[in-house]
């Protein structure tokens, strides 16, 4: 009964002070969700960015030609000896016949090249897909050593640059949502020191009549994790339409059809969710921080 | 056991001051006692220890079976609640009410309406402000500011009343007053009052213990003292 009074005593105060200290509140607010719209970009970027980097990774395989001499045995033997190599996770056996078709079915000139050879001049061929994508190169250099390959190749430039650059893009904005972070943690305690300075008269009287150190803190943490609640609502409204809007316009995709957005539903609650939660925790931590250096607790 | 003990009690800051050195002292339940002392003497020390404002280098501390010595932080609200400190500068709330100054001791340790309301009121009876319970501190005078901050130390029912020059800044009439109502307080609630002063003239009149302080160390106990057996010491 008595922790309950304190803790609601506690909301009370919290609000209180929130409102008491307008200014000083709103100028923590307003720094939270600027933050926190900046983390919130960030996630979506980051979001999209692995999204379409497992997309490409599960497109991107490596296409082994045998050579022409080869017999079943030998594809046979080639296949287990494919299967067997780190990282490979499926191999599929495309024979010169298929290849024939399909090229045919494609365009009907390659049909009539192909009636000018008695033979089908295509070789037989593996696709072989990965685990890792960045364990293509040695996969394809492991195949290369195999007898009776004419060639193992992935399109090595093009794909090592989409990776490197997108491996990239998601470490920088990890970087950045973590250093923003840190920055509102830091401007929250800020805010929080002031307010608890400009109540030490308060917190001085409380000690003295015997409150408890939580229930000293309590008021404060709560305070911190109001205004970090206050500040993700404008992130979180922008988040979700903004977010609606961008796919709506772009139908979807950006430039070219291979980089997809994610669907937003679903998407964009999750992000709100995050920016609502870190948004509290990042209040709560900082006035803690806030409380223990000011309070002699 | 005695209420308050003192055994060997030292105490040095980080600066390398010594504020105390090897101080010993009983005190009774229900006792009366001036600590008095030149600035910077160690009385003001000597008060901050028996609510654990500060911690002994060295020695024991004990106030109504605690050892203060030995108590964490997390552990000194059980003590304060035993204990009404009353300032020389008040430390009232300027934004709340006479009522809600004293009520505030009650409301941090959780207390219910209910049980806040006669306690308050009986305080601020005690005190005699009856009239001012709904005045803002700035509105009062420094005595009854005082008189607030005497109902808020006593209001959780204490055992043990520490005065920190609670006259310090007021008049002698005023001061009289005040030491009128706190003796009231001892004799009326049996609690025990430890005062440090520097008013000779209450000292030389209460006709109480006294405990003398100089340069960190206790030089003179005397019951029903005053500055006179002070000063001819």
């Amino acid at each position: 009964m008595k922790a309950l009074r304190i803790i609601g005593r506690s909301f009370r105060d919290a609000f209180k002070s929130v409102f008491r200290n307008f200014s000083l509140s709103m100028a923590s607010i307003l720094c939270a969700t600027i933050t926190l719209l900046v983390v919130a970009v960030s996630l979506i970027i980051a979001g999209n960015v692995e999204d379409v980097t497992k997309n490409l990774e599960k497109e991107l395989t490596i296409v082994v030609y045998l050579e022409r001499n080869a017999t079943e045995e030998d594809a046979k033997f080639i296949e287990n000896s494919i299967k067997a190599i780190n990282n490979v996770s499926n191999v599929t056996y495309k024979s010169k016949e298929e290849w024939k078709n399909e090229m045919s079915e494609y365009n009907s000139s390659y049909g009539s090249i192909f009636d000018n050879y008695s033979e089908n001049p295509l070789p037989d061929s593996f696709v072989v897909y990965v685990n890792d994508v960045n364990s293509l190169e040695k996969v394809t250099s492991e195949i290369k050593k195999l007898d009776k390959i004419d060639s193992a190749g992935y399109g090595k430039d093009a794909v090592t640059t989409i990776v490197s650059v997108f491996d990239f893009v998601e470490k920088i904005t990890v970087v950045i949502v973590i250093a923003l972070i840190f920055v509102t943690a830091f401007l929250i305690t800020n805010t929080i020191k002031l307010t608890i300075y400009s109540r030490r008269n308060e917190i001085e009287i409380m000690r003295l009549v015997g409150s408890s150190n939580t229930a000293i803190k309590l008021p404060f943490v709560i305070e911190g994790f109001v205004i970090g609640i206050l500040g993700s609502i404008i992130p979180i409204i922008l988040t979700i339409y903004g977010y609606i809007i961008a796919y709506e316009k772009l139908n979807g995709h950006i430039y070219v059809e291979l980089i997809k957005l994610i669907s937003p539903y679903n998407f964009v609650f999750y992000i709100s969710l995050i920016i609502m939660a870190l948004g509290a925790l990042i209040g709560m931590l900082g006035s803690l921080m806030a409380v223990r250096k000011y309070l002699k607790i | 056991m005695k209420f308050i003990e003192l055994k060997n009690v030292n105490k040095t800051y980080s600066t390398g001051v010594t504020a105390l050195a090897d101080l010993s002292v009983e005190i009774e339940k229900g006792e009366f006692v001036f600590v008095i002392g030149h600035t910077a003497s160690g009385k003001s020390t000597f008060i901050k220890m028996l609510y654990r404002e500060e911690k002994p280098t060295s020695g024991s501390v004990i106030v109504g079976g605690i050892n203060v010595a030995k108590l964490r932080n997390g552990r000194v609200y059980k003590l304060r609640r035993k204990i009404g400190v009353v300032f020389q500068d008040f430390k009232l709330l300027p934004k709340l009410t006479v009522y809600e100054n004293v009520a505030f001791a009650l409301e941090c340790l959780g207390a219910s309406s209910e049980e806040i309301r006669p306690k308050v009121m009986k305080a601020i009876e005690i005190v005699g402000l009856k009239e001012k319970v709904r005045s803002f501190p700035h509105q009062l005078s420094g005595g009854e500011q005082q008189r607030v901050c005497i109902a808020r130390a006593i209001v959780n029912e204490p055992k043990l009343l520490i005065c920190d020059e609670p006259t310090g800044n007021l008049d002698p009439d005023t001061s009289k007053e005040i030491m009128k109502v706190i003796d009231n307080i001892n004799k009326d609630l049996k609690t025990t009052v430890i005062m440090a002063t520097h008013d000779k003239e209450i000292v030389n009149r209460m006709k109480k213990r006294v405990l003398l302080i100089e340069h960190g160390i206790l030089t003179g106990d005397y019951l029903k003292g005053s500055y006179k057996s002070h000063e001819s010491a």
